[in-house]
């Protein structure tokens, strides 16, 4: 169990952290669960208000980008006589973030009702979640929280005499980021390589088989309930303003308790940290990718000053992504770890693009040979300079992803590059290092 | 080439996709096809593409493009260690370095008794349980210090 603490609650709300039946259609009926979805398909409350819900909530997208989900899903053509789709995106692969599979081990019953309501409001009757194929047991548990529901008759014809069919299924990956990118992820359902597709046109005009869809994240989905239960406004209120509702955090690296919390957006990092247990071993914090590793890294003393929400991290200078928060203490060499970040970049860019095809692989090649004691004196410079190069100039935004870290680190920690390049060595000595990561129980 | 029991997997796979969609089912298929065989064969690749009546590059190009996939045969208990920079500050690179030592070879060999293959793999959104290893594609193993690793490897028969 990863979901270690929360601060008011939503999504883990009566999570039995220990229990191995929480999860179960039962126990989420018991915690108000299905109570929207009866609700609206009772009172046949036209779609268009549960959109208007949704978008009154200033609910954002919980993937990554954080556009508003109201808004997205009113993109979706009303007059349309053929097949929609909903899809789940659980493709969560982005380095640092780990929430969606607490979310559907152990509450995935949110999920599904937040799809169906999702489908309601949108005219679909077709749903796929798309799972990370490293997470087999979440894979397996969403089939099953599946099967419960159909038999429930909450999924498929007719869902509980309403006239309204829905149909959802779980579809699995098996090893590719680019699958959490949408369009990659429609064309892997549809059963072929993972690679984005040139927008326009825009999934709600041309999604999975051609078809109108919409495509949100996890936690995006396991909000909707949530909204339509207390409402759009009370569910803003609960976050602060432009940014309603609680978010999870997974926070991952140098501290005591790395696990998922679950806070109301708008709360203090520091607090969020005081809940993860702290800097490992008391160590002091040197810096933090606040969402995910591709959302611009910053110095621990900036990251003191932030609240957890879209508005104070983008002032700060980065993303508040997919709340994915990478903790590094004193002992981290930054340059071994942005040689790291962009390793995975060259190795999961799907190719198409030359900006990012071969971005990716010279930016590796100079972080690299600075790390391994081969930099050159105008090596920053070319890194700075390479960057403007690919932003923004690719199908689709792993370019950006993989620039941003590389422009952030060398703006920030300039100092630590250039003393690799000038001295051949870390500015944190080797031992320094490994003992921070605490794998031989050593102390620094 | 498939067996009966792997084609009825397959079936209820292509079941969750409209009519004439069986390609969506590819990637279940291949997995499928894999835990059958322990890797993919060519032949393998084309009996799955036959069987969902696609054609065989097709299929191809789907099993190269996803790690998950072995297009090469490997041992008895594939280990792919996480070394992202989240599990990295948690030991990952030590815990990779570790189990090289134990079992005598490097990422993307196999052992001469054909039991352990390493490979090094990328986040698998477990970062909070760093380090992490994953056995045989399926089993996530979480806080892969060296005691644990000691014990698994143990238990591995
Ligand atoms: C390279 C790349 C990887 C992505 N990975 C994910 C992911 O793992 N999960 C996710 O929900 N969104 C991911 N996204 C964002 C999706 O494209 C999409 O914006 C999101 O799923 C929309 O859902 P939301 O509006 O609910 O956030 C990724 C985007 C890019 C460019
Ligand atoms: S930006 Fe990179 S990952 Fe995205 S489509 Fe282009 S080559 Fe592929
Ligand atoms: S970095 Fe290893 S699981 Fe995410």
């Amino acid at each position: 169990m990863a979901i270690l603490g929360a601060l008011n609650p939503m999504l883990t709300v009566g999570l039995d952290a220990a229990s191995d039946s929480a999860w179960r259609l039962d126990a989420y009926v018991k915690r108000g669960g299905y109570a929207a979805l009866k609700k609206i398909l009772a009172e046949k409350t036209p779609p268009e208000q549960v959109t208007a819900e949704v978008k009154k909530s200033f609910l954002r997208g919980r993937g990554g980008a954080g556009f508003p989900t109201g808004l997205k899903w009113s993109f979706m053509p009303k007059a349309y006589a053929g097949d929609k789709y909903v899809v789940c995106n659980s493709d969560e692969g982005e380095p640092g973030t780990f929430k969606d599979r607490d979310l559907l081990l152990f509450n995935p019953h949110s999920v599904i009702e937040g799809m169906i309501i999702a489908g309601y409001a949108m005219g679909a009757g077709c749903g796929y979640n798309y799972i990370h194929g490293e997470v087999w047991a979440v894979y397996t548990r969403f089939e099953e929280a599946l099967a419960e529901a159909a038999a429930a008759g909450l999924l498929g014809k007719n869902i509980l005499g309403s006239g309204f069919d829905f149909q959802l299924f779980a579809h699995h990956g098996y090893g590719a980021y680019i699958c959490g990118e949408e369009t990659a992820l429609l064309e892997s359902i549809e059963g072929k390589k993972g690679q984005p597709r040139y927008k326009p046109p825009f999934p709600a005009s041309f999604g999975l088989y051609g078809k109108p869809t919409t495509i949100n994240n996890t936690e995006t989905f396991a909000a909707v309930p949530f909204i339509i239960n207390m409402g759009g406004d009370a569910y803003l209120e609960t976050g602060k303003p432009n940014n309603g509702g609680t978010k999870l955090f997974s926070v991952s690296g140098h501290v005591n308790k790395p696990g998922n919390y679950e806070v109301p957006l708008g709360t203090p990092f520091s607090t969020l940290l005081e809940m993860a247990g702290g800097m490992r071993g008391g160590r002091q914090l040197k810096a933090c990718i606040p969402g995910g590793s591709s959302a611009p890294v910053l110095p621990g003393t900036i990251m003191m000053d932030c609240t957890m929400d879209y508005d104070s991290i983008a002032k700060a200078g980065s993303m508040l992504g997919s709340g994915a928060v990478i903790v590094m203490d004193e002992t981290t060499c930054m340059v071994k770890a942005l040689e790291r970040l962009s390793y995975f970049y060259y190795e999961e860019s799907c190719g198409q693009c030359t900006p990012c095809r071969e971005g990716t692989n010279w930016m590796y090649r100079i972080i690299s040979r600075i790390e391994h004691a081969q930099g050159r004196p105008d090596d920053l410079d070319l890194l700075t300079s390479m960057t403007p190069n690919i932003m923004g100039r690719t199908i689709c935004a792993l370019g950006d992803a993989a620039a941003m870290p590389v422009q952030s680190f060398v703006k920030h920690f300039r100092d630590e590059f250039a003393y690799h390049i000038e001295n051949k060595k870390c500015l944190v000595p080797p031992d320094v290092q490994r003992a921070g990561s605490g794998f031989f129980k050593a102390t620094v | 080439m498939l067996t009966t029991e792997s084609q009825k997997k397959i079936d209820r796979e292509i079941a969750k996709y409209p009519d004439g969609q069986q390609q969506s089912a590819v990637m279940a298929a291949l997995a499928i096809a894999q835990e059958e065989q322990g890797w993919l064969s060519s032949e393998a690749i084309e009996a799955v593409a036959n069987y969902l009546g696609m054609a065989p590059i097709a299929a191809y190009e789907v099993a190269s493009f996803y790690t998950m996939y072995d297009l090469k045969p490997v041992g008895k208990y594939k280990l792919t260690v996480c070394t992202n920079l989240p599990c990295m500050l948690s030991g990952a690179v030590d815990a990779g370095e570790y189990l090289k030592q134990k079992l005598g070879i490097g990422y993307d060999e196999t052992t001469a008794d054909g039991k352990f293959t390493l490979k090094q793999g990328e986040c698998m959104g477990a970062c909070g349980d760093a380090p992490v290893m994953l056995l045989n594609n399926r089993r996530m193993c979480s806080s892969m210090l060296p005691e644990q690793i000691d014990k698994l490897l143990s238990e591995l028969e």
